[in-house]
């Protein structure tokens, strides 16, 4: 596996396991308005999964689908950040959105720089919509950042941003839920 | 604080009122509307107006029933079914649609 592809799966396993831990607030956000917006931005992020699964997959001969869902919770390339879940716990949430979302702007500009035009065309296009996560990122910092317990998770979680090769047992769970659909029915393509 | 939420579905045409974000400030009730009513390129443009901005006026005097001032209060219907009838019989042959 060459280094790009190993990238495009660490963004992509990224953008998976964040893109379902926020769902998990879907309904149960602190305000409707809140739970629309972190909805929408849960989906957002497995679209972009998806985009950048299947240049991963054209590269390794298989599909988007078997990437995402047919690989061992061990063989995932996310970092440890995104595997947390952290419902009911807003401030936590949010101070892992600011994480991610700050480091992933560096991630993307990085990409639009790609000499492959399909490459440095797609991370545009990404950061389009990345710029309303980050402003989403951004108030919500701004409007928390005095507060302790936003303090202290953004503490806690900034060391788990860089750790991939050790994951957490909640992956595993998240693993299990995410795929027994798929499993349940051997061969089965959805 | 709640913000009222104007949406234009293409260039050129009114703004309509979409609907209303709860939010705490201007920054969240941008955000708030973005997702609500311009996800899914369902607006070209959108207007965010805290709601004390908008003043309401609901009183309209009409104390002696000036009924034709009202765009319902003036009924064409009879007159014209007459000019009709008239201009059928006049000897001159004026068409109908004259009358």
């Amino acid at each position: 596996m060459t280094d790009q592809v190993q990238k495009f799966l660490e963004i992509a396993d990224d953008e998976l396991i964040l893109g379902w831990r926020n769902s998990e607030w879907t309904g149960i956000a602190p305000l409707l308005e809140e739970d629309v917006a972190f909805s929408s931005i849960a989906q957002n992020e497995i679209g972009h999964a998806r985009a950048w699964y299947e240049l991963a997959a054209r590269e390794l001969g298989t599909t988007a689908d078997e990437l995402a869902f047919d690989r061992r919770p061990e063989e995932y390339r996310c970092s440890r950040l995104v595997e947390l879940r952290l419902v009911p716990d807003w401030a936590a949430t949010i101070a892992r959105h600011h994480l991610y979302e700050t480091a992933d702007e560096a991630r993307i500009a990085a990409l639009k720089q790609s000499d492959d035009p399909e490459i440095a065309g797609l991370a545009a296009k990404i950061d389009r919509e990345e710029a309303y996560h980050r402003m989403h990122a951004q108030m919500w910092f701004e409007r928390l950042q005095d507060e302790p317990r936003f303090q202290a998770a953004l503490e806690e979680l900034r060391p788990l941003l860089d750790v991939r090769d050790e994951h957490t047992p909640e992956l595993a769970e998240l693993w299990e839920e995410m795929t027994m659909v798929r499993r349940s029915v051997a061969g089965a393509t959805w | 604080m709640i913000y009222e939420v104007f949406r234009q579905e293409r260039k050129g045409q009114a703004f309509a009122h979409a609907g209303s974000v709860e939010a705490p400030n201007e920054e969240f009730a941008e955000a708030y509307a973005r997702e609500q009513y311009g996800r899914r390129g369902e607006s070209t443009a959108l207007w965010v107006v805290p709601r004390e901005a908008v003043h309401e006026i609901d009183d309209f005097a009409d104390e002696l029933q000036k009924n034709y001032h009202r765009v319902d209060g003036y009924p064409l219907k009879e007159k014209l079914g007459k000019a009709r009838e008239l201009a059928a019989k006049s000897p001159n042959g004026l068409s109908a649609g004259a009358g």
